[in-house]
């Protein structure tokens, strides 16, 4: 089998965002820690690149030299991306239950020597782009079309090695190469807003060189067409400003709880029962 | 001071400039070698590399943190990128993305390290990396290695080259003596022994092994028979050599210009504690930082000498 794209329609794909919120809410509540609202932001980025048409991967040969690349940057939200693996085929569902659990590959934050099809070891923020450039550079220098993704936090935008990197690819004009700022408002102390503001990110990365969009991220379609748009681009690296919601799926249980980051936090069981019906 | 006058030993190279001609020559026939930069590439001597394949050459700009993980990310996708600045940005600016993004996942990343030691003279302090054979030391799968000569350098090169995993190779900038004028069989983790001896043993690396080697003339003058070590892998250690040494001669005495802590001396000692106590010395810059001068002064004024590795010696066996 050679790589390729999985590409569902509208419902399906609609179907697969709730079970990889699902996924998400039961095995952080199971390992008692983790991070599910950063994970919950990114579930329609993360939907649309496995099963909305972009990532061209073969499960059975994770390190295929053809593949896409996708990089969770902000490591902490691995969840999200155990979820899509696991639907996407690379291991079985019940695995995600052993999250964070002693033997287990799908350890706290993605390492990739342990678990086939993890494209970075991540958890420390700020150096996913420049992982992805160097994979992009690579993809060029062999006359590759692989693609490279990127999600990094809105907080962690405040590593200085990304706007390095952010600098060194519109010099090289790597468009194989998109970043996906999750702008979900929100870093681990409080709002992003407060602790160290660095918006309009559109303004600043575009600054550099580089196409830039700004969209709903929670919203499928339009994270669909800024992929397909980020992909039509052919002289310099893509940006994807996604505006999302920390929390986005069980917002009115955060606001019950009273803290709309709930940073680094399961549910406990009650709430996870409570979340999982509010998913519908 | 001539280092290497005793032992008769002739000025050589610098290695940093065997670095450059050794990846130079070999880029031709390693097609998946790629040079990252961060504007030193004329300093590190990458440069005659990077203006013979320019398609496999990158210039990141003053980034250090962004080189390194760039080069993680090429090795994930298959090359072995070479990334070299000063030792002293590359391994104290970007330790973390040296940790993380190369380290832990195990890529087969080339970290050169130029300009190390205080032998590097004018520049100062700020210059010099000191503590780089330490914090390289202590990254699980990295090997470290620090070569004496130019001869030595070219054969790390290609050794470095064709090892699969990451590296750390430490250059210097001064010209150095020629050690091994008949080429040299280097192998990763294998020390090499310049002269044997049955009285004490001289274990060093980079520019000391010279120093060493003047040494056990000295002491051969005084009736004593010195062993001489080039331990130029500082991890993995080559334990059995230590191990020999520490049971057929009476004392070691490890010279290496590197701060104290955690460097060769660290390194040749924890072997000799837990399996062959013995009685040792050591010759390095200490605990301080160094200054600027000229290079043959500062290498006398911080006891990096022939004279020092003598002292320490003779000091061990009168004990
Ligand atoms: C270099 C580094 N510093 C600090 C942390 C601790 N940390 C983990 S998540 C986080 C907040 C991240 O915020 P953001 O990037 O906005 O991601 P979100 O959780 O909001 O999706 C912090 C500070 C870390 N993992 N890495
Ligand atoms: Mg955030």
């Amino acid at each position: 089998m050679a790589v390729e794209a999985i590409q569902l329609g509208n419902d399906e794909l609609r179907d697969k965002a709730r079970t990889l919120r699902q996924h998400i809410i039961r095995m952080t509540t199971e390992a008692a820690s983790g991070h599910p609202t950063s994970s919950l932001s990114a579930v329609e980025v993360v939907n649309a690149l496995f099963f909305g048409g972009y990532l061209r991967l073969d499960p059975a040969a994770p390190a295929d030299p053809a593949r896409d690349r996708f990089i969770l940057s902000k490591g902490h939200a691995v969840p999200v991306l155990y979820a899509a693996m696991s639907e996407r085929g690379y291991f079985a569902a019940e695995e995600l239950l052993t999250l964070r659990k002693l033997g287990s590959p799908l350890e706290g934050h993605p390492n990739m020597k342990r678990l086939p099809g993890i494209e970075a070891s991540t958890g420390s923020l700020g150096q996913g782009l420049s992982i992805g450039l160097g994979h992009a550079l690579a993809a060029k220098v062999d006359g590759r079309d692989s693609h490279v993704y990127v999600m990094t936090g809105d907080g962690e935008m405040g590593e200085g090695q990304v706007w390095e990197a952010i600098a060194a690819a519109a010099k090289y004009q790597t468009a194989n190469l998109t970043l996906i700022v999750d702008q979900n408002g929100y870093q681990q102390t409080g709002a992003t807003g407060d602790v160290l503001d660095l918006t309009p990110f559109a303004d600043r990365i575009g600054s550099f060189g580089w196409h830039t969009q700004t969209i709903s991220g929670n919203d499928q379609d339009e994270v669909l067409a800024a992929l397909k748009t980020a992909r039509e681009v052919t002289d310099r690296p893509t940006a994807i400003v996604s505006r999302t919601q920390k929390g986005y799926g069980i917002l009115p249980l955060l606001e019950e709880e009273g803290d709309l980051n709930y940073h680094g936090k399961p549910l406990s069981a009650d709430l996870e029962q409570k979340a999982l019906a509010l998913l519908g | 001071m001539a280092i290497g006058e005793k032992s008769g030993l002739k000025t050589g190279a610098a290695t940093r400039d065997a670095f450059g001609e050794a990846l130079a020559e070999l880029g031709g026939s390693l097609p998946e070698v790629v040079v990252v930069d961060a504007d030193v590439g004329n300093s590190t001597r990458t440069e005659p590399f990077s203006k013979k394949f320019p398609e496999r050459s990158f210039n990141i700009g003053i980034a250090e943190s962004n080189l390194v993980s760039v080069a993680g990310g090429l090795a994930a996708s298959g090359k072995t990128p070479v990334v070299a600045s000063f030792a002293c940005f590359l391994m104290c600016n970007a330790y973390d993305q040296i940790r993380m993004s190369v380290a832990f996942p195990g890529l087969n990343v080339k970290l050169v390290g130029s300009h190390a030691g205080i032998s590097i003279g004018e520049d100062g302090p700020s210059q010099m990396g000191i503590e780089d054979v330490a914090l390289a030391c202590t990254l699980p799968g990295v090997a470290v290695i620090v070569p004496a000569d130019a001869a030595s350098t070219k054969a790390a090169t290609a050794a470095m080259l064709s090892h699969d995993g990451p590296t750390y190779l430490r250059l210097g900038r001064p010209k150095v003596p020629a050690i091994y004028t008949d080429g040299c069989d280097f192998e990763i983790g294998r020390s090499i022994q310049l002269r044997d001896g049955s009285d004490v043993t001289l274990i060093a690396n980079g520019l000391m092994v010279a120093m060493a080697l003047d040494a056990a003339e000295d002491l051969s003058a005084k009736g004593i028979s010195a062993r001489v070590i080039d331990m130029h892998t500082v991890s993995p250690i080559d334990e059995e050599a230590i191990i020999r040494a520490a049971r057929e001669t009476r004392g070691i005495v490890v010279a290496e210009e590197h701060l104290a802590a955690g460097g060769l001396g660290s390194a040749v000692a924890r072997v000799t504690a837990e399996h062959a106590p013995v009685k040792m010395g050591f010759v390095n810059v200490g605990n301080t930082y160094a200054e600027s001068g000229d290079p043959d002064g500062l290498l006398e004024k911080y006891g990096l000498t022939p004279e020092a590795i003598t002292t320490a010696a003779a000091g061990l066996l009168s004990e």
